[in-house]
């Protein structure tokens, strides 16, 4: 579970350059057990935010908790300790280049004093649930980035942390690689019952692994929650940056309808109404429908191509009445 | 070189001499070098123990045995060598000023090479709970490692070119030798002598810590 209550953090300036605010009054809360995401442009302020989940960079003020441990209420002693039970990965993996990859999954063992016989036996165990038991042995210069970033994520999960922090873990990597990865994050979190915090500028990200999500834009969160109620709200930002409205050709004639599918929703019962009961010739103008979060989710536009549209307005209005999201688009 | 049997086993002693105060002062800048650019890294503005006097002063210092020509050197530091040895002639007296004059060049050269270390992954080793003696154990000098090798192979080769000097106010050696049997006899031949006997030792020196250095880089 990771908690932030109204952090502030504020860089000074530079050469008597005003102060930077990076994060301004910023509540998160992580469920234990939760994929949650954190989206934003760059210098919106992602990356202030995971570092101070552990720590790396301490607020200026607000409170930070994880597993029920106010973290800044620790001495700094304490605060070393807890890191240990927190994992972490990086864009950049961070892997020493001195060690192999064991060598690097037994780091953070060595660190908190651990036996060689116990830490080969972890290092081992940890490479084989990430795939990579046959390169033990191999410098991370001869690892691809995907399986470089697979060690780093057996190393941060060696001291068998609570809470996973990936800081744009796949930013780095192609799309097979990042396929490869997000499998892995949403697998270790599955057996190991870990809460994952995730930073990302890319949307199909979040969309890909995460439970819940929010969006950060210039050190404040403008919108979140999980992400089946996210997309199922038609004012929602976030639900916009991950499924952005689709747009029209303005030079084709016709009636549009903008359809918002959910799993509750689906486009479906409203192209059931139009084409079978009001008798309308339909296509979709644009759009798409995606699985996310286990969930149907969408955005479509529909055209009327034919037919008589005097019912139209009624009809709509009885499936608003039973749910579903539809409505006319002012032309 | 008619006379050849006279100088051969004198140009040995001046060989084993020169390595015996290169040696020695050699381990001792190592011993105190390193430890000394670990300090500078750390305690700079932005690194693992900020200590913005600490840095100043340290990097005061090795400003300073750095700027000063080693001949000055070795005639200031001459009451610490007879303090610590006894008298200021001889190799052993050398040692002294020789590591004094190398420890601020190692120094250097040590916080280059740390400084190069990715902050990333000092940030990685924090975030697995590492103390910061355990970050510059486990994650600085072993990442820095290649470089330190050759930074420390020039320091050597720096302590040889010194060592001859050193050998001009009594401290034996090469330099010594060149002087006193090539320069004051006008024997040219003996000093080319010494020069390559010089050369080799450089030669060796360098080609064995620049291979070092590339079977570490290469890991």
């Amino acid at each position: 579970m990771i908690e932030l209550n109204d952090v502030r953090k504020v860089f000074p300036g530079r050469r008597g350059g005003a102060d930077v605010v990076a994060l301004d009054g910023v509540d998160l809360h992580v469920p234990a057990g939760d994929f949650a995401g954190v989206v934003g442009p760059s210098g919106s302020g992602k990356s202030t935010l995971i570092r101070l989940v552990n720590l790396l960079e301490r607020p200026t003020s607000g409170s930070v908790a994880v597993d029920g441990r106010v973290l800044t209420d620790l001495p700094a002693e304490q605060v070393r300790r807890a890191r240990s039970s927190i994992g972490m990965v990086f864009q950049h993996f961070e892997l020493m280049d001195s060690r192999t990859a064991a060598e690097n999954v037994e780091h953070p063992l060595e660190l908190a004093g651990v036996g060689r016989a116990e830490r080969r036996r972890r290092s081992a165990e940890l490479l084989d649930l990430v795939g990579l038991a046959e390169r033990a042995g191999a410098r991370p210069r001869q690892l691809s980035g995907g399986q470089k970033q697979r060690v780093a994520i057996a190393r941060a999960l060696a001291a068998r942390p609570g809470v996973l922090l990936c800081d744009e873990a796949t930013s780095a990597l192609d799309q097979a690689s990042t396929t490869g990865v997000l499998q892995l994050l949403r697998r270790v979190r599955d057996e190991l019952g870990l809460t994952v915090l995730l930073i990302t500028h890319e949307m199909s990200v979040v969309k890909a692994v995460c439970d819940s999500a929010v969006l950060l834009e210039a050190g404040r969160v403008v919108d979140g929650g999980r992400l089946d109620d996210v997309l199922a709200r038609d004012d929602s930002a976030l639900a916009a940056a991950l499924l952005p409205a689709p747009v029209a050709d303005d030079r084709v004639a016709g009636t549009l309808l903008r359809v918002t599918v959910t799993e509750a929703a689906p486009e479906a019962t409203v192209l059931r109404v139009l084409i079978g009961q009001l008798g309308l010739g339909v296509e979709v103008a644009g759009g798409s429908v995606e699985t996310v979060a286990g969930g149907r989710h969408g955005r479509l536009l529909l055209r009327i191509t034919d037919g008589d549209l005097a019912g139209l307005d009624t009809a709509l209005r009885q499936l608003r009445a039973e749910g579903s999201k539809v409505e006319r688009v002012a032309a | 070189m008619s006379d050849w049997s006279r100088i051969a086993p004198q140009l040995a002693d001046a060989t084993g001499e020169t390595l015996y105060m290169v040696a020695v002062s050699a381990v001792l800048t190592v011993l105190l070098g390193i430890p000394l650019g670990v300090l500078l890294t750390v305690t700079a503005p932005g690194g693992l123990a900020p200590l913005g006097w600490t840095h100043r002063v340290l990097g005061l210092l090795v400003n300073l045995g750095r700027s000063l020509p080693f001949i000055i050197l070795l005639v200031l530091v001459a009451p610490l060598t007879r303090g610590l040895v006894g008298t200021t002639i001889g190799s052993t007296a050398a040692i002294v000023p020789l590591t004094v004059g190398a420890v601020p060049f190692l120094a250097r050269l040590v916080e280059t090479s740390l400084r190069e270390v990715s902050p990333g992954k000092v940030e990685a080793a924090l975030a697995m709970g590492a103390r910061r003696r355990q970050v510059v154990r486990t994650v600085l000098l072993p990442e820095a490692l290649p470089s330190l090798v050759a930074g420390v192979t020039v320091t050597v080769v720096a302590l040889i070119s010194y060592s001859a000097m050193a050998g001009a106010i009594g401290g034996g050696g090469l330099g010594d030798f060149a002087i006193r049997f090539g320069y004051q006899q006008f024997r040219t031949d003996i000093t080319l002598l010494t020069v390559v006997a010089l050369l080799v030792v450089v030669q060796a020196l360098q080609f064995g810590g620049d291979t070092w250095a590339r079977r570490l880089a290469r890991r």
